[in-house]
């Protein structure tokens, strides 16, 4: 019961998330706006890559950085999506209050509103590969990804991140105003210490170790052996060493320690989350703006 | 029997962040209060007495310091869900809603969070929208609205639901006099057209208190210093009621002292309107009917009659020794 429950609550907010995501008059500009935006950011990156190297883009490490940048997407829009519903409902339509009081789950509410969001990552980041791959030569053959893999450890490492932003959604319910700052100070943790765009064999001994027990760093290199497993190979063979300082570990090894860190981050947020809701009613913060 | 709502030496304190912020506030000392199932309870205070803090505590929103409450039984500390399933809550000069919805999907998705079945649940918008005269407003975005009209359409948010006990944070706050009429008459009709359901208010308009409530909790300071019916109330107050008549064609004023239950009287002659008038402070209401034949039987004719009677006002002067505005 209660999950059926539960499940019309994430529809119904999902249809709610969506209203707002998609509150365009135009659904073609709302999908130009979707493809343009992730792909603008993209070129950025890849500008400054040329002028550093000096032009090659077809190369073995040209697709790592770009297809973990594209996966990155999913790390920053999460994190901040989750917040931003928290912030959103408070400061914006100055419903959460009301939410709050309802008879529901919370955190399935909070799921469904920022599910949208994540559906247009994915569009956003798929948009980004397929103009990767046919503009600048990324290193994605379909013929050989490894869908299992790939799938695999894209949908599970997704569901942790999730937990971790509803963790952090939590936090929200104090801070108003410093929320957005810690999440994406996280997210820029994971962004120069889980090997989104370059090896974390480049960083110092003490960072690498950290690297080592942040989940996102199995997920992206899961993701790009699936994705990518060529240019994974070429990476390691032209430069006559572990690149990624992974090769040691195994798929299967990865995908252990991608659901071992949905449990761990699962415990957490429920922790957080209970603990930051009852200091919220302690202070009598929910109802509570920055305006006030 | 159950109560709607107990609470038990309820208290509440604010601290100050800094110590230059100000002092610490009791906004509940040792609230007791029950109210009972079926009851149209109101909690009549000035501003800062602490009425939304007891809503906010009642409604999950915000723990006590100590004491207890009790919402349908379950313990607002602990039984979140099963208080949250029975109730709702509006606050006057609410104006939130999503934006981006038309008034009736915003009513409805919040009717969703509470798992009303989608069909009933716009069966009952509809009449709603009706009652308060919105119903040309239900295709309209929300953020198209008037801040009364928002205003009523989370009047409708809070009842939608159809609650047990719906939590009423001085809900005519700052809407107009028709609109306001109309809430105080569909909250009058809602309460009667059920006996499971329950209603707590607060406001700080007297004649609100008066007219809608069937008891009445005084509060100020944190504390509550009276509660019960509004007669009652006004029975604390030592003051008699006064009947003002004025008449023509008086001749003599006498007779009157016979009258059981008459205190004093008085007669002034208004010469430019060649009336009296005639001021008599009652004891028991029931020698009005007395009084009035009497003059009739004289050959007068009685050209107005005012009736002046203890109200809240006085009583909440008795009790705090200021006015409530
Ligand atoms: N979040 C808060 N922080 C500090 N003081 C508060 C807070 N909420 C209410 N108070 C104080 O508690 C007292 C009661 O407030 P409130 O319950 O809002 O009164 P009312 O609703 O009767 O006007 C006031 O003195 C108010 O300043
Ligand atoms: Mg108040």
């Amino acid at each position: 019961m209660a999950v059926i429950n539960d499940l019309k609550v994430f529809k119904d907010s999902a249809w709610l998330g969506w209203q707002m995501e998609a509150n365009w008059t135009d659904p073609f500009l709302f999908m130009t706006y979707s493809m343009v935006k992730p792909i603008a950011g993209t070129l950025i990156l890849v500008l400054m890559y040329i002028v550093v190297t000096g032009g090659e883009t077809a190369n073995a490490y040209f697709s790592y950085m770009y297809v973990g940048n594209a996966m990155y997407m999913f790390v920053a829009e999460v994190l901040f999506g989750v917040t931003w519903v928290i912030h959103d409902d408070r400061e914006h339509y100055m419903t959460l209050k009301q939410v709050y009081i309802a008879p529901m789950n919370f955190y399935v509410y909070i799921l469904g509103r920022s599910a949208i969001k994540i559906a247009i990552t994915s569009f956003g980041v798929f948009i980004t590969l397929v103009f990767g791959v046919m503009a600048l030569g990324v290193g994605i053959n379909l013929a050989e990804v490894d869908w299992l893999l790939f799938s695999a450890s894209l949908i599970v490492g997704l569901i942790s991140i999730c937990i971790l932003g509803l963790a952090l959604g939590g936090i929200s319910f104090l801070t108003a105003k410093h929320s957005i700052g810690i999440n994406e100070g996280l997210a820029g943790v994971f962004y120069v210490l889980s090997g989104v765009v370059f090896p974390i064999t480049i960083l110092p001994t003490w960072a690498q170790s950290i690297s080592r027990v942040l989940p996102v760093t199995y997920w992206m290199e899961a993701m790009r052996r699936g994705l990518e497993p060529a240019a994974m190979r070429e990476l390691t063979s032209t430069a006559g060493f572990d690149v990624t300082g992974m090769s040691g570990v195994s798929d299967m090894t990865m995908m252990v320690y991608l659901l071992a860190s949905v449990l761990v981050f699962f415990i957490l947020s429920i922790g957080v989350f209970r603990f930051t809701d009852y200091i919220a009613r302690k202070k009598g913060k929910v109802d509570w703006t920055t305006a006030y | 029997m159950q109560h709607a709502v107990e609470v038990k030496s309820l208290t509440r304190v604010f601290r100050p962040k800094k110590k230059k912020e100000g002092d610490i506030v009791t906004a509940l000392d040792s609230v007791d209060l029950h109210i009972n199932t079926g009851e149209l309870f109101g909690v009549l205070g000035p501003n800062g007495a602490g009425k939304t803090t007891l809503l906010k505590i009642l409604a999950t929103l915000l723990l006590p310091t100590s004491g207890k409450a009790y919402v349908a039984g379950f313990d607002v500390e602990k039984d979140l869900i099963e208080v949250r399933k029975r109730i709702n809550m509006v606050s006057g000069g609410e104006i939130s809603g999503y934006g981006l919805l038309t008034v009736r999907e915003n009513l409805w998705m919040f009717s969703q969070f509470y798992g009303i079945k989608s069909k009933e649940a716009k069966a009952r918008i509809d009449a709603l929208l009706e009652r308060f005269g919105l119903s040309n407003k239900a295709k309209a975005k929300v953020r198209t609205l008037s801040t009364g009209q928002r205003q009523k359409m989370n009047v409708i948010r809070g009842f939608v639901t159809n609650p047990e006990i719906v939590f009423l944070d001085e809900p005519t706050l700052g809407l107009d006099v028709n609109a306001a009429r109309a809430v105080r008459d569909f909250i009058i009709d809602w309460i009667r057209s059920d006996s499971n359901r329950t209603v707590l208010l607060t406001t700080h308009y007297m004649m609100e208190a008066d007219e809608l409530c069937d008891r009445i909790a005084i509060i100020d300071d944190g504390r509550i210093l009276a509660c019960d019916t509004p007669d009652n109330l006004k029975r604390m107050v030592k003051m008699n009621t006064t009947l003002t008549l004025s008449v023509s064609g008086l001749s003599e004023v006498d007779g009157f002292d016979s009258i059981p239950g008459l205190l004093s009287y008085s007669s002034t002659k208004k010469a430019e309107s060649s009336t009296t008038e005639l001021r008599f402070v009652l004891e028991d209401e029931s020698c009005v009917s007395d009084i009035v034949s009497k003059v009739l039987s004289a050959g007068s004719r009685i050209i107005s009659l005012q009736k002046t009677e203890p109200t809240l006002e006085d009583v909440f002067i008795k009790l705090v020794g200021r006015g409530l505005e």
